[in-house]
């Protein structure tokens, strides 16, 4: 009866325990801001550019991950969010908008509209029924950019140019350009946190447990969901804004199922729910499919069951892992 | 005699050809507590589901409130005021007991879904929560993960949870089922202090427990009501004890 006073101060997680909490990011991007330090020092050039290849589909990862980990939807379209990010993006620069400025306002746009729409249609189904329904509208998407013969069609759109931000010619350096990405990173890694954290976010982490007490507790779950599936489809559309532009080339592969299955992948391979733990997962995975298909041309058949076998043994990803080897307990 | 809060009409449900809600009347008077008994698959769970909106019924009326919410999703329902617990508990397992217990604060705050300020740290939130807890004496407990609890502590959460909607009405579920003699004795304790404050549904097995609270029982024997009024009339009903107290003693 006497715990109401100190209620601001417990109510949130015990402090030491959110202290590890946040140790693992601020050491996850403190590596990634040192990276190009690496570079100087001796590592070959190539690497920068990996890392940041890595980075933008951690963007991605990360977005998928507000749904599948925090809000319990297995979506496998998510790379149309992706795809339709870069194709804005190619489009516009090939018209010579080529301004950021002009182009993100474009890229949320589109992929709020394109999740609203197809969010309403998916969320009124459950289970494999919801992934055959996302995997089928990435596949239109899919088609649809295949049938772009203005923009290169089945061949792919190439650039000739790259984005400005404000006027500024940020991204035509390697290093300059692995910045802005790593911002864009953070932004949106600290943005989904807070967003988790809010009163919407324990909303959607509630009703991906127990959607029908959610439900007679005064919540519409689905529009809940749908919110979260709008934010991550636009979270997905700056990942592909950046791949667009780290590419100089845009192409309907950018958006196959197979796409949208390495994005789960990353995210599973990380561990799912935390938002770091995609990050992650995206950075090892890229590391090691460029590893692996240095090694061998037939990679994914080593690679396909190593991840498998990994997640199985690990359960929680790579985080999971982590928290283990950190001293037991935790959830 | 005050218009009742909760009406049902001439409910009706099947699922096959099995009759679960057979023509149901009842009525529930604002601040009554009016039990529901029967035999295990009556249908007094299926009733519940049917009022908080779980469940269509395939006919009839349910009106609370002066309103026909028959058609009316259930977070609909318990934004006008209806709230309901589990006979199976169903709380939220990762979330802290103060959390679980928040969820129905925030439902009727002022921005129930806004995206950005941090909703553990939320006063707003949190003390209205653990009122509640303390009303039904979890404050204690109010860190801990709800999965963690023991039964008897989940039944007293869901409790809670209802309670911190601040209902007209609550549908309480078999909220006894399982629970040891001593904390099944707190509870009731807890129920008869909760009566007259809310309009309650109490289903239950537990007839000490039920004759000690109700104002009026109601028995449903497959689907149908076969007898409702004072709890000392229904006991004295002869088709009652027949299908139903006769047996249980
Ligand atoms: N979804 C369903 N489909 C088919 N039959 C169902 C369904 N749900 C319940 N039933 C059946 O309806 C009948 C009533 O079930 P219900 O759970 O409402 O009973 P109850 O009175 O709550 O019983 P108990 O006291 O055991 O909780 C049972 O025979 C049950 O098997
Ligand atoms: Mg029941």
């Amino acid at each position: 009866m006497s715990t109401a006073p100190a209620l601001a101060e417990t109510a949130a997680a015990p402090a030491p325990r959110r202290h590890i909490r946040l140790l693992l990011p601020i050491l996850l991007f403190g590596l990634l801001a040192l990276a190009p330090l690496a570079v100087s020092l001796g590592m070959p050039a190539g690497w920068l550019a990996l890392l940041t290849r890595a980075m933008i589909f951690a963007i991605a990862a990360l977005s998928l991950d507000l749904i599948l980990g925090v809000g319990g939807l297995v979506s496998f379209g998510h790379a149309a969010f992706l795809g339709i990010g870069a194709y804005v993006t190619g489009i516009m620069i090939t018209e010579g908008r080529a301004e950021a400025l002009l182009i993100l306002p474009v890229v949320l746009g589109i992929c709020a509209l394109f999740a609203a729409v197809t969010g309403a249609i998916c969320l009124r189904t459950r289970g494999v029924t919801f992934i055959m329904i996302t995997l089928a509208f990435g596949q239109m998407v899919y088609f649809l950019a295949q049938a772009l013969s203005a923009y290169g069609g089945d061949d792919g759109l190439t650039l000739y140019e790259k984005s400005t931000v404000a006027g500024l010619d940020l991204f035509s350096t390697r290093t300059g350009f692995f910045y802005c990405v790593l911002a864009a990173l953070a932004g949106c890694y600290v943005l989904v946190r807070i967003l988790v954290a809010s009163r919407f976010g324990r909303i959607l982490r509630a009703a991906r447990e127990n959607p029908v007490r959610v439900s007679v507790t005064g919540f519409d779950v689905t529009r809940i969901r749908l919110i979260a599936y709008v934010i991550s489809g636009m979270v997905a559309g700056i990942a592909g804004f950046f791949l667009a532009n780290h590419t100089d080339f845009v192409s309907p592969a950018f958006m196959s199922w197979q796409r949208s299955g390495e994005l789960i992948f990353m995210t599973v391979l990380g561990g799912v729910g935390s938002l770091h733990g995609a990050i992650i997962g995206a950075i090892a995975y890229l590391i090691a499919e460029d590893a692996l298909s240095h090694l061998t041309e037939h990679w994914r058949v080593i690679f396909g069951p190593m991840i498998v076998l990994f997640v199985l043994f690990t359960r929680g990803g790579i985080v999971g892992m982590i928290r283990k080897l950190g001293g037991g307990g935790g959830a | 005699m005050s218009e009742p809060v909760l009406i049902l009409e001439a409910v009706r449900k099947s699922f096959g050809a099995l009759k679960v809600t057979d023509d149901v009347s009842l009525s529930v008077a604002p601040g009554e507590l009016h039990a529901l008994i029967g035999p295990n698959g009556a249908g007094k769970t299926t009733l519940v589901h049917q009022i908080s909106g779980m469940l269509k019924p395939d006919s009839g009326a349910i009106r609370f409130r002066g309103e026909d919410i028959s058609a009316l999703t259930p977070e609909k329902r318990a934004r006008r005021g209806l709230a309901r617990t589990f006979q199976i508990t169903s709380t939220i397992a990762s979330l802290s007991v103060l959390e679980n217990v928040a969820l129905g604060v925030q439902a009727r705050a002022a921005h129930p879904l806004s995206l950005f300020r941090n909703a553990a740290r939320d006063a707003a939130l949190n003390r209205p929560a653990l009122a509640a807890l303390e009303a039904v004496g979890l404050a204690d407990r109010a860190e801990v993960p709800a999965g963690r609890l023991s039964h008897g502590e989940k039944r007293a959460l869901e409790l809670a949870m209802a309670l911190a909607l601040e209902p007209t009405a609550i549908l309480l579920d078999e909220p006894l089922a399982g629970v040891g003699r001593e904390e099944g004795e707190r509870l009731i304790e807890l129920l008869s202090s909760l009566k007259g404050r809310y309009a309650m549904l109490l289903v239950e097995h537990d007839m000490a427990a039920v004759f000690a609270l109700a104002d009026k029982v109601s028995v449903l024997v497959y689907g149908r009501v076969i007898a409702s009024g004072e709890p000392a009339a229904v006991r004295a009903d002869a088709a009652v004890r027949e299908a139903y107290l006769g047996e249980e003693g």
